[in-house]
């Protein structure tokens, strides 16, 4: 008689891969919106038109800019007026570090985000007149001479003090980028720095209390607190967090969520760094994963020598 | 007839194969068993040996167990020569002093807080200077040296390191390696 | 008593006590198969390898999950996936299992119901394999509640919802099965005691008994033949082993059980450490939270079909055909009143009706996880309605099947 085994194991597989197909890639291609990322191009956002002078830059970053009212920028020994929990009870949230901006953020949106904050992070549906509310950061409107030249100048300023994209680690990026918003508690990671180890549940209880200090500044400020990141990676994936951060109106129209503004690279880190937390064990998984398919390969061609020599009285 | 339960030659290879599977799969099981990686950093306590008074016991926590610190007064350590082992009958001189760690300019009684006879905590008595442990009636001085049966040793001491005022526990000090060459510390 | 004599050897020592070379006779070598079967008979065999694999690895888990509200989720995010050494391979082990094992379950089914495998003296093994697919749904979904994500949540809340009966409004028999008003620790506490506990030795009692069940009726084979197993086994015992029409369970069957298993084993760890993200849904990996429902909530793939006959009808018809879907299999062998115990191939109008029954169910499956919206709800609502109408059907058509 024809053996028919190979026509079964056809139609078992067809019906298998037609159930998966509706059940996975066709059912979530219809519950889910689909973006495509544009690289972090930000190509609404205008060219710099001009070359920026890092010295002149340092002077307005310094001075007429007055960046540093505001911001810290530690790596050049400048310290934040304010600290993180003062500073988000006055704006809501703690504003950023500089000292790794010019990694982190793409050239262009900082030079936009300096002359228009909240049109640059996309916010401005906050941040109406009818609301009455203005963005915490103000516009720079110019310290007298061309306003493209003074900001190109200070993003080359921010530029040079930047680590180089090899020194910028993971955590830095993330921290600069999201971790002022967001807590990533499986790293021990809170909206006002990494938890430290404490010996005295009093201190311990101290810190949390400063965090939820911050945290109730940064829920009013936002509508809600935003999430712990710590497993984003498995809930959301790369792709979905990706084209989330590069433009989070085209998923949820009107949140709270600015657009973060992170170069290519950046965005890289943020993701290494969500994988590390959510995704640890991701390398392992892989190695273990080879060795134990060379494995099984092998025990399925012994499993055939074996039935081959059974069977072969049995015909 | 060919005997049924006699495999071919394929089906011992075969079984070998599965055999090599099975006891891979043994290996990450043993790992999985294994204390977690928290646990093991969790296993250092550092102690600020300046807060401590003469002659008061402080029961410290290293990896889930009591530690005895004990700061040595001048009149514990004059007496040291005088006491006897009951057990021995020589003079305890030669063991308990050695048992002492010193740090800056005073000598300490560290040690873990659990009878060596069968893992009972020891209470201390401030008059007497000696440990008694309620559960079989074990004694030891106030260097934690055993002066009672049954308990068969002293009381053990941790692994130490000793950085300035601070003593770390769980580390591995020169002090302690020197010690512990000696047998004093089990 | 027993007469006892000295033991020449470990293995007549044993012998003399438990019978092994009987034992080994009765359950391998003497354990008559019949010749003419194909791969699909050694699902039975793919399912025990699975099951082993399902406790194995959720002994491991067990060792570091933390069934309290506060703990669970983290428990298995934290401790297992990061701080576990290995703890990753169980959790990717246990939930592609828990969903393969399904897969195997329904190509079981659909063999037997194209194969007529549940008639004539074969019927308690239908039943029996139904209510192991009964348990083994109990299992899953308890198993579903563990980690305490958002899907865990909201999957409690709605299947719990299903016993207040629709208009019936049994409420108290909602808050009487979850301990609470919501699905809380003492739900928690409840399902992992069904999921560890209660309900595994109920399955491997179901095993015991599936199994039985097999050895009067014996297997059935692919051409529909009855065999004479005493007449076929003592051609075989005499030598002619290529005349018989039956084979040895062991090694005969075993080898080609053995081989099917390890094609399977091949596809089952590729997608253990590389395609494990249909087992663990990306919502499940949000905290539970019962203030916030997700957007789009569903069961798991191998609970769509039933759960779309739910959905389409107004609550109290939902209801019904929901509880119709899920007796309704365990029915089969008497639903057929046809006496042919041949493939469906050759059984008239009841080949169509399991294609039909099939393609139905796939449909029913695929329309479940979608949001209901249009056209998926007309869609959903007419397979539904094929479902029952075939059903209605299926005693009809076989009555006037022909003797094949």
């Amino acid at each position: 008689m024809k053996n028919k085994e190979p026509l079964i194991l056809a139609v078992v597989v067809f019906f298998t891969l037609a159930t998966y197909y509706l059940v996975e890639p066709f059912a979530h291609s219809i519950m889910h919106k689909h973006f495509e990322s544009e690289g972090f191009a930000y190509k609404d956002l205008p060219a710099i038109t001009k070359k920026g002078n890092v010295a002149r830059g340092k002077e307005l970053v310094m001075g007429a800019g007055a960046c540093t009212g505001c911001h810290a920028i530690t790596s050049q020994g400048l310290e934040a007026p304010m600290n993180a929990v003062t500073a988000a009870r006055s704006y809501g949230v703690n504003p950023p570090d500089l000292s790794n901006a010019g990694a982190v953020y793409d050239a262009k949106f900082l030079d936009a985000l300096i002359k228009n904050p909240a049109h640059a992070l996309m916010v401005e549906h906050k941040f109406t007149p009818e609301s009455g509310k203005s963005y915490p950061m103000p516009k720079f409107y110019g310290a007298g001479g061309n306003m493209d030249q003074e900001v190109a100048d200070m993003v080359a300023y921010l530029q040079s003090i930047a680590p180089k994209a090899d020194k910028l680690t993971p955590a830095m990026a993330f921290e600069t980028a999201c971790g002022r918003c967001h807590a990533v508690r499986y790293e021990k990671w809170t909206q006002i720095g990494e938890k430290p180890e404490y010996k005295k549940k009093r201190d311990e209880l101290e810190f949390n209390i400063r965090v939820l200090d911050y945290q109730d500044s940064l829920a009013k400020y936002m509508g809600t607190l935003p999430p712990d990141l710590s497993i984003y990676i498995r809930s959301r994936g790369e792709h979905y967090i990706k084209t989330f951060v590069e433009n989070p109106q085209q998923y949820l129209k009107g949140t709270a969520m600015p657009r973060v503004g992170v170069n290519a690279e950046a965005a890289d880190k943020v993701i290494e760094y969500l994988e590390d937390s959510g995704d640890t064990k991701r390398h392992e998984r892989e190695s273990v994963g080879k060795n134990v398919m060379i494995y099984i390969i092998i025990f399925a061609i012994f499993a055939l020598l074996w039935k081959r020599e059974v069977w072969r009285d049995l015909h | 007839m060919k005997d049924n339960s006699r495999r071919g030659f394929m089906g011992k290879a075969f079984g070998a194969v599965a055999g090599v599977g099975a006891i891979a799969s043994l290996f990450a099981m043993k790992k999985t068993w294994d204390p977690l990686p928290s646990v093991k950093a969790a296993g250092f306590t550092t102690l600020d040996m300046s807060a401590y008074k003469e002659n008061e016991l402080v029961v410290e926590k290293w990896r889930g167990k009591p530690i005895f610190v004990l700061k040595q007064s001048k009149e514990m350590l004059d007496t040291e020569d005088k006491n006897m082992s009951q057990l021995t009958g020589k003079t305890t001189e030669a063991m308990d002093k050695k048992r002492l760690i010193r740090i800056g300019d005073a000598e300490y009684m560290v040690t873990i807080g659990l009878c060596t006879h069968l893992g009972c905590i020891p209470g201390y008595n401030q008059d007497k200077k000696s440990f008694l442990c309620a559960c079989h009636g074990g004694m030891y001085d106030d260097t934690g040296m055993v002066t009672k049966s049954p308990p068969p040793r002293g009381l053990d001491i941790p692994p130490f390191k000793i950085k300035g005022n601070i003593l770390v526990l769980g580390e591995e000090g020169p002090e302690y390696k020197k010690m512990k060459e000696t047998g004093i510390t089990l | 008593m027993a007469h006892f004599t000295k033991a020449t050897s470990i293995k007549d020592w044993l012998n003399q006590r438990l019978a092994i070379e009987k034992v080994e006779k009765v359950m391998a070598s003497e354990y008559w198969i019949p010749k003419n079967i194909n791969f699909l008979w050694a699902m039975g065999m793919v399912l025990v390898i699975t099951f082993t694999f399902l406790l194995v690895s959720g002994i491991f888990l067990l060792m570091y999950y933390q069934p309290n509200v506060d703990l669970a989720f983290d428990s298995v995010n934290y401790t297992i996936m990061r701080e576990v050494d290995f703890g990753w391979l169980w959790r990717n082990v246990h939930g592609v299992a828990a969903s393969v094992v399904f897969l195997i379950i329904y190509i079981h089914m659909f063999t037997a119901i194209y194969y007529g495998s549940y008639k004539k003296g074969r019927e308690m093994i239908w039943i029996s394999g139904m209510l192991l697919f009964v348990a083994f749904s109990a299992e899953a979904f308890s198993g579903y509640m563990l980690p305490w994500g958002q899907m865990s949540y909201w999957a409690g809340m709605v299947i719990t919802n299903l016993f207040s009966g629709g208009s019936l409004h049994a409420d108290g028999l909602v808050e009487w099965i979850r301990g609470d008003y919501v699905p809380a620790q003492a739900f928690l506490s409840r399902f992992f005691m069904l999921h560890v506990l209660l309900i595994p030795v109920a399955i491997l009692g179901l095993i015991g008994l599936h199994f039985g069940a097999l050895r009067i009726p014996h297997v059935n084979n692919q051409d529909g033949e009855e065999i004479d197993f005493d007449k076929e086994s003592k051609k075989y015992l005499a030598g002619d082993k290529a005349g018989s029409k039956v084979i040895r369970f062991a090694n005969d069957f075993m080898s080609k059980d053995m081989l099917v298993v390890a094609i399977y084993l091949v596809f089952f760890f590729y997608l253990v450490f590389y395609h494990y993200g249909f087992a663990m849904d990306p919502v499940n990996f949000d905290p539970a939270n019962g203030l916030k429902t997700p957007t789009h909530i569903y069961p798991e793939w191998y609970f769509l079909w039933s759960y779309e006959i739910l959905r389409p009808f107004s609550t109290n018809i939902g209801l019904m055909a929901f509880a119709f879907a899920q007796v309704i299999f365990m029915m089969l062998p008497f639903l057929d009143r046809s006496p042919n115990t041949v493939p469906a191939s050759r059984r008239g109008l009841f080949k169509y009706w399991f294609w039909a029954m099939l393609i139905d169910m796939i449909i029913l499956t695929a329309m479940g996880k979608v949001p209901p919206i249009e056209p998926f709800g007309t869609i959903g609502f007419y397979a539904a309605l094929t479902f029952i109408g075939l059903w209605i059907a299926l005693p009809i058509i076989t009555m006037f099947e022909k003797k094949a």
